[in-house]
């Protein structure tokens, strides 16, 4: 039997744990601003969930399902998912989801959307953000977890920071693949008639990238809603939490439940954000 | 095509473009001479211009020709920055363009260029007109004005009515249309167009070249056009520079090219070019064997014509102006008659079709048949310059060497 040697090791996770203490001490400020922004904007989502009566809540959804989709059987569709959900009694914890996955989306957009207007703009960002992106997205999601409840303890905040980290590589991703395959003519026919950066950014590439960004942003809402669910093991209220506890119960029947509302909820999702993309790239042919 | 203004607008002066790591090497290292092989297998830098020297004048119709490879889009693209030459200088109105900072860039392209392109560019989610209009929405212009100047600048190119449709429900002609109006409405001193017929149908690049011609003969605006197409460069082009593996090869009128090619490769190029659509009458007409006065009596006249031995003489007045052909017959049907004639009657001169020098000789298929004598060349003023005779027409697209001597 051979067993690896002992002594040839890399102190990796005690480097690691070292710069996280000393983020903790130096950075306790910049961590507690950042909860408090989240905290404010997940809120305000789930307040205007919660207030909104459930049937205007479900009226809404069957008219996005229509008119988004065109097709008023999906919007039925739509709805009768949703009562669904409601007979179940997830009708407040699925809310409370959505505000998560809306909020979560709302923040990995805002970082997204300018690293990959960035990463298309310059070779070397790609370079340097590309194996990033990589480990990001092979990364189990559960190591999310373990740094965001460090730095924010239990609840919202932590399970929403560690969302936002695991959704945003597929948006960043697809802007920059999205911008970098425009027309390479009709951005040379901006520059050749003056045009800045900005303008050319506004008028030509962002428009022209419009499916793939959508898609990008379709793929990080369905990854926000996954993690979601896991952040329920941190303290987030929510339909996770209700699988969580079914499984520590074993309590198959509950676990069912709950697992086909996040199911009709992640359909819901997809189908309206995919709408996105499609619809704009029928209007411009 | 129209006078050509003689003053020089764009002076390009040793330009270089080369790809790869650190291009500069390769004038410090001074490889300059070598050739692009010897360069790439030494630094691994691929060279895309080299050392191209051109003058073109205001107001000129000037071809870039080549393949694909030959570094003729890059010449264009560079002539507006589109690509940063390596080295050298391109100087327009008097400006040297490779020196210029972003900022100063980007007013001089909004102020001097238009630009068509190959694929059109044209932005798929605006319409028609906010596509005609995009290079003055760049200069910030006024959306009134902007729309007033893009909807006649598309009636110019014939596609008024199809300003509220989107680029994809245009076939390509019609794109390229748009792209030529987008070029046009930002009122530019020089016109770059990129391969801007290569895409369409040979019917609709037909259309679309006479259409050109006819609004080049209208704007008298400085184009620059890049094609791959002999016979489109020979049809359009004021002067053609023809490229190869990045160097200029031949600079030339059209004529000059089909005449005198400068090498082989031009040769080659031009071996299936018609010099039948190249030369024009005023190069293969020949002098005129016998003038007849029309003061002359007809037995003067005659006696000329049996000396030279020819059947015709060609009829002129005191200022040489051409007013027809008479025969030999007919004068001695004149002298055999009762009547004395003093001078030549207007009813014995046969009328007979004339050309200008500047018709090419593929026009004159139609015309030579129909006459039965050698076709007179007269200039805008009716003076008789020449005359062309059916051996002229095939000696002169039989060999390339032209017809002038005969």
């Amino acid at each position: 039997m051979f067993k690896f040697p002992e002594i040839v090791e890399i102190p990796l996770a005690q480097g690691i744990d070292k710069i996280m203490d000393w983020l903790l001490v130096y950075l306790d400020g910049f961590f507690d601003f950042i909860g408090m922004i989240i905290l404010k904007v997940v809120m305000a989502f789930e307040n205007l969930f919660l207030f909104l009566p459930w049937f205007v809540i479900i009226l809404l959804v069957g008219l996005a399902g229509w008119k988004l989709i065109r097709s008023l059987k999906t919007g039925i569709l739509f709805m009768i998912l949703m009562l669904i959900i409601g007979t179940f009694g997830y009708w407040e914890l699925s809310m409370r989801t959505l505000a998560l996955v809306i909020s979560s989306v709302v923040f990995a957009l805002l970082i997204g959307l300018p690293m990959g207007i960035q990463m298309a703009r310059s070779d070397r960002t790609e370079r340097i953000l590309k194996p990033i992106l990589d480990g990001m997205q092979t990364m189990p999601s559960f190591v999310y977890l373990i740094p965001a409840l460090m730095f924010f303890g239990m609840g919202k905040v932590p399970a929403m920071f560690a969302t936002i980290i695991y959704a945003v590589p597929p948006v960043i991703r697809l802007t920059n693949v999205g911008i970098r395959t425009v027309d390479v003519e009709a951005v040379e026919a901006a520059k050749a008639f003056g045009a800045t950066p900005r303008q050319i950014l506004f008028d030509v590439q962002l428009p022209l990238a419009k499916p793939s960004i959508m898609v990008g942003i379709n793929q990080t809402t369905m990854m926000a809603l996954a993690m979601v669910v896991i952040g329920s093991m941190i303290g987030a209220k929510g339909l996770g939490m209700e699988v969580l506890l079914a499984i520590s119960r074993i309590e198959v029947g509950r676990g069912f439940e709950a697992g086909i509302s996040i199911v009709f909820l992640a359909i819901i999702i997809d189908r309206i954000t995919h709408s996105f993309s499609e619809s704009r790239e029928k209007d411009s042919k | 095509m129209a006078d050509k203004p003689n003053d020089v607008q764009i002076i390009i002066k040793n330009l270089w473009k080369v790809y790869g790591k650190d291009p500069k090497r390769v004038f410090q290292k001074g490889l300059q001479d070598k050739t692009k092989e010897e360069i790439q297998n030494e630094t691994g830098c691929v060279v895309g211009m080299r050392d191209i020297n051109l003058e073109i004048r205001k107001g000129e119709f000037y071809i870039l020709m080549g393949l694909s490879g030959s570094g003729k889009s890059t010449l264009i693209r560079a002539l507006i920055r589109l690509i940063k030459s390596t080295k050298g200088s391109i100087t327009i109105n008097g400006d040297d363009i490779t020196r210029m900072n972003a900022d100063q860039l980007m007013k001089f392209r909004r102020k001097t260029f238009g630009m068509v392109f190959q694929h059109y560019g044209l932005l798929p989610h605006l319409t028609v007109l906010d596509n005609a209009a995009y290079g003055l929405k760049v200069r910030g212009v006024s959306k009134e004005v902007r729309y007033a100047k893009a909807r006649e600048v598309l009636e110019t190119v014939g596609l008024k009515g199809w300003e509220d449709y989107y680029p994809t429900n245009l076939s390509g002609g019609m794109q390229q249309r748009v792209g030529l109006a987008r070029a046009l409405a930002n009122d530019p001193e020089i016109l770059l167009m990129d391969e801007p017929f290569s895409g369409l149908d040979p019917l609709i690049r037909r259309q679309m070249q006479d259409e050109l011609v006819e609004l080049q003969s209208k704007l008298q605006k400085t184009i620059i056009f890049v094609t791959h197409d002999l016979h489109e460069a020979l049809k359009l082009g004021d002067q053609i520079a023809i490229m190869r593996n990045g160097e200029v090869v031949q600079v030339g009128t059209p004529e000059d090219i089909v005449t005198q090619p400068a090498d082989d490769y031009v040769q080659e190029f031009v071996q299936d070019a018609s010099p039948a659509k190249v030369l024009t009458a005023g190069s293969i007409m020949s002098e005129v064997p016998v003038i007849t006065y029309v003061w002359e009596g007809p037995k003067t006249a005659l006696t000329l014509m049996r000396r030279e031995k020819k059947k015709i003489g060609y009829v002129v007045d005191q200022k040489q102006r051409f007013l027809g052909v008479i025969t030999a017959k007919e004068l001695e049907r004149l002298l055999s008659g009762e009547e004395r004639f003093k001078t030549i009657p207007t009813s014995s001169i046969e009328v007979v079709d004339t050309v200008t020098e500047d018709v090419l000789i593929e026009d004159l298929f139609s015309i030579a048949p129909k006459n039965p004598y050698p076709i007179p060349v007269v200039d805008e003023k009716n003076k008789l310059l020449g005359r062309i005779t059916n051996d002229h027409i095939f000696e002169s697209i039989s060999n390339n060497e032209g017809g002038s001597d005969v």
